[in-house]
């Protein structure tokens, strides 16, 4: 960890600006890591019993595997000459601060956590945790209205959905109970 | 006039009471969805998709129709009263519409808008009576290494015309292909990429691509960087015009619709390129020069025609080649395959009830989109001041349902999230999203296609260029590739001179 030179702590500082600058190589590296798993599913596959006609299934893995790496390559070239992707931007979106990954990790854990009800709760109580959760996540603390209109929303979407469109969705130990 | 009578045929299907009503809450729903702010046309039909699941095909796509139109009309009320366009193709609404917002117009900026739309839908879906089946049955006769080349353009396309780096839309393009490449070899039943997992032995739904790409990745992209205060809407009362408004305008409605539908039938970008040429040339033409950038009318109402008509366009390569050409035709593909159906030269002798209902119900549309979207417009402005913690909250929540709708499994939920995280990565890395959406659809058939072209050629690869309408495809594919290179060359040789 420790480097023996005249200001250690201004090197790593350097360093961490030079990875934060240049992050999309981690794009890069996660194309190269998806074209050797591609490649290698191909060239690991059994097909001679498959094989019907004189192209396999093999054939088009492999090139979209050698694709990914070339595209990796061309990719880590064009950052380290400075070329940069455009993040993208939008009616709600402010690229001037930096990203809030507390949020989006929130979110995203909101978002499993709901999933994993779904069977156990049903769906109007998983989809009412989902939105109050995410909501939540989001910043809004209306503790009087949010989990009312949760509730409200889930139930409606429900009843919509399994009772109207005809697409069933569990209604779980609450819906039992009504 | 055989399209004429089909027509009449369509009209039969669409003006039922169920399919109308259909039609009147797919164009309710879309501008609704497309107003709030954050949720593009794609994103709206993606979103809707479930809410077609237990309708019968003719129907779910007369509602498809009605949301998009309804979803791009939205998203020019949003451009118009707030100021910060979310897709691209409603950027030159607000150059002029917003100004004329500011200035206390904001009702004629809707109304021309409105009325754009129409006369743009209107005369755009005539030239899709017009031209489609003359396209399809040129087309009709095409076979695999056709299909193949038609994808080929696709793929090239969309990676080459859209965006600014060719290399970041490949690398889109390739993550589509792979994710299109697991499951079962339609073929051979070989498993590829499946990690020995049942679930994955299916495939990754499209509908989930399409959800966790548009929703999931676009809600976590916005809340990573929320706007502390979100933009101020302008208040507005019921779209109206003057007399000398009209005088100005209709010029500008009648033009637009012939830059646009031709741009929305070529994969060039849908919308963005022909709204942008339509301002120009209502700026050339326009006798109120000084108005320009303060509020000009024809600055909205050429463009909004323009785009509407452009959507029209987009849907002839769809229905007759199977081509799309914008996220929304491909998030529509989907939904045809969701039915088993193949758009392409054939829908026309197969599924004739279907595509001529589904082009009845444009024009019934457009005329629901009008006469609804005028009276509605202040209420569609109090949408875009919804707490932005509920709206992104919403997106989260019917792409759950969305994507638990696809099978009942809490797998698909994982999975959905995945490639949410994915969207998410693609949009912080100027990724776009299109080309990986087109990769998953067009990928698993593109390579059937090759595959049965090779087969008859007995794996030669001269079968795969051996019709004259592949060999004019690769041209446009080869010609779209050395663009760049030529241009450059172009440039210099100017530079020497």
């Amino acid at each position: 960890m420790t480097t023996q030179t005249d200001s250690p702590s201004a090197e790593t500082a350097e360093r961490r600006s030079w990875l934060r600058e240049h992050s999309e190589l981690g794009v890069c590296a996660l194309l190269l890591a998806l074209g050797v798993l591609v490649l290698t599913d191909a060239l690991t596959m059994d097909v001679d019993i498959a094989q019907r006609g004189p192209v396999g299934p093999r054939t088009v893995p492999i090139v979209v595997g050698i694709g990914l790496l070339v595209i990796a390559a061309l990719l880590a070239v064009d950052v380290l000459r400075g070329g940069r992707g455009q993040a993208e931007t939008g009616e709600d979106i402010d690229l001037s601060e930096p990203a809030d990954w507390r949020t989006v990790s929130l979110l995203a854990g909101v978002f499993l956590g709901a999933a994993g009800l779904i069977e156990p709760l049903g769906f109007p109580a998983a989809g009412a945790l989902l939105f109050w959760g995410a909501a939540f996540a989001l910043g809004s603390r209306r503790i009087d209205r949010d989990p009312l209109i949760a509730a409200v929303l889930s139930l409606v979407t429900y009843a919509v959905f399994n009772n109207l469109l005809g697409v069933p969705l569990p209604g779980g130990p609450l819906m039992e109970a009504l | 006039m055989d399209s004429l009578n089909s027509l009449l045929d369509g009209f039969g299907t669409a003006l039922t009471p169920v399919n109308l009503l259909w039609a009147a809450l797919g164009v309710l729903l879309g501008t609704a969805i497309g107003v709030l702010p954050g949720i593009g046309p794609a994103m709206a039909v993606a979103l809707l998709l479930p809410v077609t699941y237990g309708l019968d095909p003719i129907a779910a796509f007369i509602m498809f129709a009605g949301i998009y139109y309804g979803a791009m009309f939205g998203g020019s009320t949003t451009s118009i009263l707030l100021n910060t366009p979310g897709e691209s193709a409603a950027v030159v609404a607000a150059m002029e519409g917003n100004p004329m917002a500011k200035s206390g117009r904001g009702a004629q900026a809707l109304a021309a808008a409105a009325i754009g739309h129409f006369a743009g839908g209107i005369i755009g879906t005539v030239l899709l009576v017009a031209l489609a089946p003359t396209v399809a049955d040129l087309a009709v006769d095409i076979g695999a290494p056709d299909y193949f080349a038609i994808m080929v353009l696709a793929f090239i396309a969309v990676t080459s015309v859209l965006g600014s780096s060719r290399i970041r839309g490949l690398a889109s393009l390739l993550i589509g292909l792979t994710i299109g490449l697991v499951g079962l070899d339609q073929m051979t039943g070989q498993q590829r990429l499946t990690f020995g997992s049942l679930q994955l032995a299916d495939g990754i739904d499209v509908v989930i691509v399409a959800v966790g790409l548009f929703a999931i990745g676009e809600a976590l992209w916005v809340a990573a960087h929320l706007r502390r205060s979100p933009g101020e809407a302008i208040p507005v009362g019921r779209p109206w015009l003057s007399r000398g408004d009209v005088r100005r305008t209709w010029k500008s409605w009648l033009r637009g619709p012939f830059i646009g539908f031709p741009f929305g039938a070529i994969p060039a970008g849908g919308a963005e390129i022909p709204t942008f040429l339509s301002y120009v040339t209502e700026k050339r033409l326009s006798k109120h020069k000084d108005e320009w950038g303060k509020g000009a009318i024809e600055g909205v109402a050429g463009p909004e025609s323009a785009a509407s008509a452009s959507a029209a366009g987009t849907l002839v390569s769809m229905l007759t080649l199977g081509l799309p050409t914008t996220a929304v035709a491909a998030v529509m593909l989907a939904a045809f395959q969701q039915y088993g159906i193949q758009p392409g030269p054939l829908l026309f002798e197969r599924e004739p009830e279907l595509v001529w209902g589904l082009i009845a119900s444009l024009f019934v549309g457009m005329v629901l989109l009008l006469a609804l979207n005028l009276p509605l417009a202040p209420v569609w402005a109090r949408l875009l001041r919804i707490p932005r913690p509920y709206l992104y909250a919403g997106i989260l929540f019917f792409a759950m349902v969305g994507a638990y709708a696809v099978g009942g499994e809490v797998v698909d939920l994982v999975t959905l999230l995945v490639i949410g995280l994915i969207g998410f990565g693609m949009r912080r890395y100027g990724l776009p999203i299109l080309p990986a959406v087109i990769g998953v659809i067009l990928g698993p058939n593109a390579e059937q296609q090759l595959r049965r072209a090779l087969q008859i050629s007995d794996g030669s690869v001269s079968g795969l260029v051996n019709t004259p309408f592949a060999v004019t495809v690769y041209a446009v594919v080869a010609l779209l590739l050395v663009w760049p290179l030529l241009r450059k060359l172009v440039v210099r040789d100017g530079a020497k001179a």
